[in-house]
């Protein structure tokens, strides 16, 4: 029956019903709430110039040889006995052992270890939820609407939040999406994140990743919204909520000069395609309705996150070409957390869909490696072999693909960001720690030099500054 | 609908008449004692009556002991989880299945865990899956700072759950405590004190229903002040750890376990002079909190350093299970590696999450492998700290466990998702 409404003749006459009863919001719209007026309104509409600007500019490092290393290229190869070049921030070249070092270039022995890109971790709250947890650090949910597209997590983010060091030197995390939370519907944009330690948020931004805006199904928005006596207080009160706000941002666009508007500005961007979904989604059934609404109103969804139950929907989400975000084994803490299974990742991965790594935490971030590797591990004892190399694109490649900065980093190919973690062992074992951290050829973190080990404004001073942490 | 009753709880519904235990021998396998020793390879265990009878290697298998191969494997005891909330939750965030916190109840100290562990909860099958045999269940705290009384549990698919009840009782003192008691840590030792001196007027017949306390509170803290039941106290600041240590000036009997400990590391002489043991999670290293400034996964391998006796546990990040353990331990085995940090050996992290906590909860022989230690026995199909290990078979007291779960038979109707003559909801 769902189907009927979204794709059939119907759709226009109920979409304009939804818009007519939204009163106040919108004036007029016959807009019909399909894909095609969408589209349509979209080629009239321009998005502001970015107004906070990345001021990012990486650091100074020399050619580098990294020789004899078991190298995954995030792309799925292996390469054993290998060398990666890298220079001017980017790498050069990567090849097994004739590759030629050219002068200059100087050589870090690479054997027994490994090299990765750099890890990328697609949700994370480092920096507006930052430690210490304190409420005064509370500034990732916006929790005063259920809609609020206006918002930009980079306007909460701390940039001395302690987290980043740990996830530098423990995780091997080279960039980072930042979320607002999920307690609304629409939360507002992700940032992206090189990272690098920076006095201002600005200096942090990765240049040129897209936005995205975080979107959340399910229990949190209906529970904040619906304890306080508002919509939405079911899940049918989720859909009807967003797809209210889809119509309204359809309205907005076709106005002949619409005013700057925050909220309508990101709506518009994600109807545009120029910003896509993160979307926070437990349940299969949720994810399936999020798709026919992403098709009702012309937008896409980059990825589910916390998406526990994705092995249900394998199939779906490989026809639909959406990533799914997820944990190893988290499972049970809330009911729609109740059926997720330590399979999950194998299970996505094995039906052609696409699995990403992510943490939501402070503390999991620091072991997105590990993390994949129980996935993996998981898999295999259900009869679902998956290479290394192809488990570790999870926390690489697939994470920068549904970020959209997957042209820019996330393999070791040539002419890609130089974003490097040297391994001082396998990094699907729990034995092994990143031993080396390049940000765009800039060596960022060395275990053997405790100078090489960022420290934050916080914990300065306090007791155990500077330790390995 | 009987028939599915019937089928679907037949796993669990197992030790309704527990099973008999087994005699059975492990042999071929690498072996890790638990006992903080580095395992061995090609080694032998033999349980017998619900006992280990023999473990190492050069042992003969008695005539009429069942064999399994061992060979690739890893054979171990049973882990022991600490200050877990097993059996007491079916869903964290739904209230009516999670009987860890009692905000509302009027009692306190009196809270106890026992006759509301619940084996048939999930987790404890998720857990029993992950090789944990063992566990003690504290309460939360609530609404004040006496938590209540938890409980050592076996993880046995019988209704016979409980092995120890009020085994202990919990106190936080740290920020948390300071919520709960009035504003401030002042509010708390002043809470600490009262509580204690009203026990021992209890204890003495001096009892005057004027006190702070409720009656049966100051029943329950009496076995407290007494020393015949331990007192686990959360605390993680260098400060307040010291200040807790202080409290046995003022009552000697005092059979203290500290929880949580993340600056332990500032204190460990201190610590470990008073003989006090702590149970802290492996890899506490932000500054969540003012109380935690100094976290470092290291607070670990120092305090076992400066010899404490420090038991791995405690699950308050997202993602910690009791089956993560093995996770936890073998981090701090990596550390070894990384300049600056201190870790533990291989042996000293297994020990850290099987004989260690164990004995912390009062249990010498048990979760380990030595002749007269229960029969309780993990085998895996790799290093159990590794990643890509878990356990293949599992045996507590000598009775094999069944391993299937929600998880399992979910993992298994979604195997595949080529649409069959009826729908997933008919296939099992």
């Amino acid at each position: 029956m769902g189907r009927l409404f979204s794709k059939g003749g119907p759709a226009a006459a109920f979409a304009s019903l939804s818009a007519l009863a939204l009163a106040g919001c919108t004036t007029t719209s016959d807009s019909g709430g399909s894909a095609q007026s969408a589209a349509s309104a979209a080629d009239s509409w321009e998005a502001p110039a970015d107004p906070y600007p990345s001021t990012y500019q990486r650091y100074p490092g020399v050619p580098t040889a990294v020789v004899g290393a078991t190298i995954y290229d995030g792309a799925g190869g292996m390469i054993e006995n290998g060398v990666v070049l890298f220079a001017e921030g980017e790498v050069v070249a990567i090849g097994d052992a004739s590759l030629a070092i050219p002068e200059g270039y100087t050589r870090i022995d690479g054997t027994g270890r490994y090299v990765t890109p750099g890890i990328i971790d697609i949700h994370s709250h480092l920096g507006d939820y930052p430690t210490p947890s304190v409420q005064a650090h509370s500034d990732g949910n916006e929790a005063t609407s259920p809609t609020t597209p206006e918002v930009w997590a980079e306007h909460s983010v701390w940039p001395q939040d302690p987290g980043f060091s740990r996830a530098l030197a423990n995780g091997g995390v080279t960039s980072l999406q930042i979320l607002p939370g999920s307690a609304n519907l629409m939360g507002g944009r992700s940032v992206t994140l090189k990272n690098v330690y920076s006095r201002t948020v600005q200096g942090m931004k990765f240049p040129g990743a897209p936005y995205s805006m975080k979107m959340a199904c399910g229990e949190n928005p209906k529970r904040v919204y619906g304890g306080r006596g508002r919509a939405p207080s079911t899940r049918m009160g989720n859909m009807a909520v967003n797809r209210d706000t889809w119509l309204d941002a359809q309205a907005w666009m076709e106005r002949d000069d619409p005013p700057r508007d925050l909220a309508m500005e990101t709506l518009a961007g994600v109807l545009a395609g120029d910003i896509t979904i993160q979307n926070h989604c437990y349940r299969a059934d949720e994810m399936a309705q999020v798709l026919d609404m992403a098709e009702e109103f012309g937008y896409r969804v980059a990825a589910f996150h916390h998406a526990v139950e994705s092995y249900k929907i394998a199939d779906l989400l490989r026809e639909h070409d959406v990533c799914s975000a997820v944990w190893a084994d988290w499972y049970g803490f809330k009911m729609e957390a109740y059926d997720a299974i330590p399979e999950n990742a194998a299970m996505i991965h094995n039906a052609g869909a696409c699995v990403v790594i992510h943490s939501d935490d402070e503390n999991g971030i620091q072991r997105l490696n590990q993390e994949a590797a129980k996935a993996q591990a998981d898999g295999r004892r259900m009869g679902i072999i998956i290479p290394d190399a192809e488990v570790i694109s999870w926390i690489t490649l697939n994470a920068a693909r549904a970020m959209g900065i997957d042209s820019m980093t996330g393999s070791l190919e040539p002419g890609k960001m130089a974003d490097i973690v040297l391994w001082n062992g396998d990094p699907l074992s729990i034995y092994s720690r990143p031993e080396r951290v390049w940000i765009d050829g800039a060596l960022m973190f060395d275990m053997h030099n405790p100078n090489l080990r960022p420290v934050s404004d916080f914990e300065l001073g306090q007791p155990g500054e500077g330790d390995v942490k | 609908m009987k028939r599915l009753l019937t089928l679907s709880v037949a796993a669990l519904a197992l030790g309704a008449t527990p099973l008999a235990a087994q005699d059975i021998a492990i042999t071929g396998a690498t072996l890790a004692s638990g006992d903080g020793s580095a395992p061995v390879e090609n080694a032998t265990v033999v349980v017998r009556g619900g006992r280990v009878v023999a473990a190492g290697t050069g042992v003969a298998v008695p005539g009429g002991v069942p064999v399994v191969d061992g060979e690739g494997m890893w054979v171990t005891p049973g882990l022991f989880a600490s200050i877990t909330n097993l059996g007491l939750v079916d869903v964290g965030a739904v209230s009516e299945s999670n009987d860890v916190d009692a905000d509302e109840s009027p009692f306190h100290a009196a809270l106890d865990v026992s006759p509301a562990v619940n084996p048939q909860s999930q987790e404890v099958g998720y857990s029993r899956a992950g090789g944990v045999t063992r566990a003690s269940v504290s309460p939360g705290a609530g609404s004040a700072i006496f938590a209540g009384q938890g409980a050592v549990i076996d993880l046995g698919a019988d209704f016979d759950a409980v092995r120890q009840r009020r085994a202990f009782q919990v106190v936080e003192m740290g920020e948390r405590g300071a919520a709960l008691a009035g504003g401030s840590r002042t509010a708390v030792h002043a809470m600490v004190r009262t509580a204690l001196m009203e026990a021992e007027a209890y204890s003495a017949d001096g009892w005057d229903d004027d006190g702070m306390l409720t009656r049966p509170d100051a029943a329950a803290l009496a076995e407290v002040v007494s020393g015949r039941q331990k007192l686990y106290v959360t605390v993680h600041r260098a400060a307040d750890i010291l200040s807790v240590l202080a409290l046995r000036e003022e009552f000697p009997q005092l059979d203290l376990v500290l929880v949580g400990v993340t600056e332990g590391w500032m204190v460990a002489d201190r610590i470990a002079a008073s003989g006090v043991p702590v149970i802290a999670a492996a890899l506490i290293d932000l500054p969540s909190s003012f109380e935690r400034l100094g976290a470092t996964q290291s607070n670990v391998g120092r305090m076992v350093d400066a010899g404490v006796t420090v038991a791995i546990g405690g699950y308050e990040q997202g993602g910690d299970y009791p089956q993560g353990l093995p996770q936890q331990a073998g981090n701090l085995v990596a550390l070894e590696r990384v300049p600056g940090a201190t870790g533990l050996s291989w042996g000293e992290a297994f020990a850290a999450i099987t004989s260690i906590p164990a004995r912390v909860a009062g249990y010498e022989n048990s979760n380990v492998l030595v002749p007269g230690a229960i029969g309780d026995v993990v085998l895996w199909d790799g290093d159990p700290l590794e990643l890509s290990s878990a356990p293949i078979r599992v045996w507590i007291d000598g009775v094999e466990q069944p391993l299937e779960n929600h998880q399992t038979r979910l993992r298994d109707r979604y195997r595949t998702l080529e649409r069959g003559d009826l729908p997933p909801a008919y296939r099992r």
